[in-house]
């Protein structure tokens, strides 16, 4: 990678995210979804760090927490030396223009009556940005950099493919020169043939304006294709972070290493499946100890007495998992 | 061979135009194979799918066209009476979401045993044992309990576990599986290719199976059958598919894939969208697409050619 990767974008200090469970007349608390679970996490200048977990294991809603879309329980969300989780509105508002979002769904996230110009131009309309015309040729411009034809403007997103769609939701998520994109399964709504060229726009996009991603998926095979450094999430924790090829060829954590046997490849036959059993535990009722012991393959005593903590086991590589000392 | 279907049209006639969703598929089923339909959505591989038992709205859609021989039978103009007789009996099918195929009001046990009542010539004790030990094979734990359970109170793994277990509620002979693994994550999904996997070895199950993903294909295909545009492009023994595709469309379904071994690179796509089902390109549909279109392919649809003992395709390329 060309890019200079060392400057700390954004820094994810012990961020936590509860949901609380109430009851009854009076909304007893009995308890806590706890979907983000104290998540301590660097995004680095122009790095993009995949994001990888099961559905339910909290990567959406940490998604949503960094930009405050969701307001966060606990912990530190420090963006260029600011805590985004102690900031007053109107410097929340500045640090949003940076922070953007693409959405999975490409048809929730679009409103279908307004016309694609006029969403993507929106950003630019809630920041007091330009006059009109100035705000018409940098939609203009911006439908150019995702490959829309600048003609498309007064179009309406029913008349567009899948793939359209997200081109739109990518160019309004540019629309405020940000800094950080959070992409939220950007493409896993997507046919295999569409989901390359989103891909390498993605890429495109990265390498012209040197943008940070944190790229959420659920599919292993377009995370490594993505991403420079990649966490594994479990019930709402890190249980595995690693610069990419570290993590594919040397997966530490039992779980990563049942997720990445659990990929279905060209090649089934020359390698061994370690097939996991049952499902990801409700967060609301967590096992205790380590959360993935029921499921473990490599269980001991103590995992289900002693929650492990991520600690770096080799060069920039974290592991949460008592295997390791 | 156990199905045999012949340049098979199914359309759906709507106020937009005609739909043509499968314009000219061919294929057959062996007993004991798994046989894939590959394609993206709109190619028709669901309709082909759900046109073996009939099981679209009519109208708008009609099969127009085309054979489905199964036992001297032809299922494309058999009368509803006896295609009744067949559906979840003889050939089954599992549906693509399994939130929206279940029932939200009735209990997983009301839906596994509603079927069994229907085909089978049992007592109530003993369909209810056939429903807990239909569960359990499925790999669901204190079956018992969850036969009282409602849709809501499982799992997305688990929920896809108990539609299988109810589509082989009547022993089967024939399994339609639409895109069983595309909701689910992939641990979930391992254990449900396995479900598939056993079915095959210990009871010779007969399945097709649809789905988007070629890694899937090479993980439990015999044979597949990429579609495009309503018709089958190319058909091919597994292996040799995905080793040697032969028509432009499988070799960029294939290349587009961000592939485990390499990364990093530009990932080569196949520019373009899927064609509109109602306006549908003439000569090869896939020529706007395509990489190596010449001049022919706008102009003529290609007819079938045979590369190898099993292995055909409809491109101008090869005639």
């Amino acid at each position: 990678m060309k890019h200079k990767v060392n400057h700390k974008l954004l820094q994810l200090r012990n961020l936590k995210k509860y949901y609380p469970v109430t009851t009854g007349l009076f909304s007893r608390h009995v308890g806590d979804i706890k979907a983000v679970d104290g998540v301590t996490l660097d995004i680095r200048e122009s790095e993009i760090v995949g994001l990888v977990g099961e559905s339910g294991c909290g990567k959406s809603t940490l998604a949503r927490t960094i930009p405050r879309l969701e307001e966060p329980t606990a912990g530190k969300i420090i963006y260029h030396g600011k805590d985004i989780a102690r900031l007053n509105k109107k410097a929340l508002n500045e640090v949003r223009r940076e922070i953007q979002l693409i959405f999975q769904d490409p048809d929730a996230s679009l409103d279908p009556r307004m016309t694609v110009g006029d969403s993507i131009g929106e950003p630019l309309v809630i920041h007091h940005i330009g006059d009109s015309r100035e705000r018409a040729d940098r939609v203009a411009e911006l439908m150019k950099q995702v490959g829309l034809e600048a003609g498309q403007t007064g179009m309406y997103p029913h008349e567009f493919s899948g793939g359209q769609k997200q081109r739109v939701g990518i160019a309004r998520s540019l629309a405020m020169n940000p800094r950080l994109i959070i992409a939220d399964e950007p493409v896993s709504a997507l046919d295999v043939s569409i989901q390359a060229q989103i891909l390498n726009l993605l890429m495109d996009i990265r390498e012209e304006f040197g943008l940070a991603y944190l790229f959420i998926a659920h599919d292993l095979s377009v995370i490594r294709h993505m991403a420079n450094r990649v966490a594994i999430m479990y019930l709402g924790k890190i249980v595995e972070l690693a610069d990419k090829n570290d993590l594919f060829d040397n997966p530490l954590h039992p779980y990563t290493e049942a997720l990445l046997s659990a990929i279905p490849s060209f090649k089934p036959k020359d390698r061994k499946r370690i097939l996991l059993h049952g499902d990801v535990p409700s967060p609301l009722n967590p096992p205790p100890g380590c959360h993935f012991n029921p499921r473990c393959h490599r269980v001991m005593p103590i995992c289900n007495q002693v929650e492990p903590i991520l600690k770096e086991v080799a060069q920039s590589h974290l592991v949460s998992c008592h295997l390791y000392k | 061979m156990l199905i045999s279907v012949k340049d098979l049209k199914t359309y759906f006639f709507t106020h937009r135009g005609t739909v043509k969703a499968v314009n000219g598929v061919d294929f057959e089923l062996r007993q004991g194979e798994c046989l894939c339909l590959v394609g993206e959505s709109g190619c028709g591989k669901t309709v082909t799918a759900l046109s073996i038992l009939r099981l679209f709205d009519s109208p708008p859609g009609k099969i127009v066209g085309g054979e489905i021989n199964y036992n001297d039978l032809d299922l494309a103009k058999c009368s509803s009476k006896q295609l009744r007789q067949i559906r979840g009996k003889d050939i089954a099918i599992v549906f693509q979401e399994a939130q929206s195929a279940l029932n939200p009001v009735l209990t997983i046990g009301d839906q596994i045993t509603e079927q069994i009542k229907v085909h089978m010539p049992l007592d109530r004790n003993q369909i209810r044992d056939r429903a807990v030990s239909l569960l359990t094979d499925m790999g669901i734990p204190s079956a018992e309990t969850v036969m009282s359970y409602y849709p809501h109170q499982l799992s997305g793994g688990m929920k896809q576990r108990a539609l299988i277990a109810m589509s082989l509620s009547c022993d089967p002979q024939i399994l339609i599986a639409d895109e069983p693994t595309t909701a689910v994550d992939v641990t979930i999904k391992a254990q449900i290719l396995d479900i598939f996997r056993e079915l095959k070895t210990k009871r010779r199950m007969s399945t097709i199976f649809i789905t988007h993903d070629l890694a899937v294909v090479s993980e439990i295909g015999d044979r597949a059958v990429v579609m495009y545009g309503g018709k089958d492009v190319e058909t091919a023994p597994v292996p040799e598919l995905i080793v040697s595709p032969k028509h432009p469309y499988t070799v960029g379904l294939i290349n587009c894939l961000p592939d485990m071994s390499k990364s990093g690179d530009r990932l080569t796509s196949i520019p373009g969208t899927t064609p509109n089902p109602v306006d549908l390109p003439s000569g090869c549909t896939f020529h706007p697409r395509c990489p190596r279109a010449m001049k022919i392919c706008s102009q003529e649809e290609p007819s079938k050619t045979t590369i190898s003992a099993g292995h055909y395709v409809s491109c101008h390329l090869y005639t």
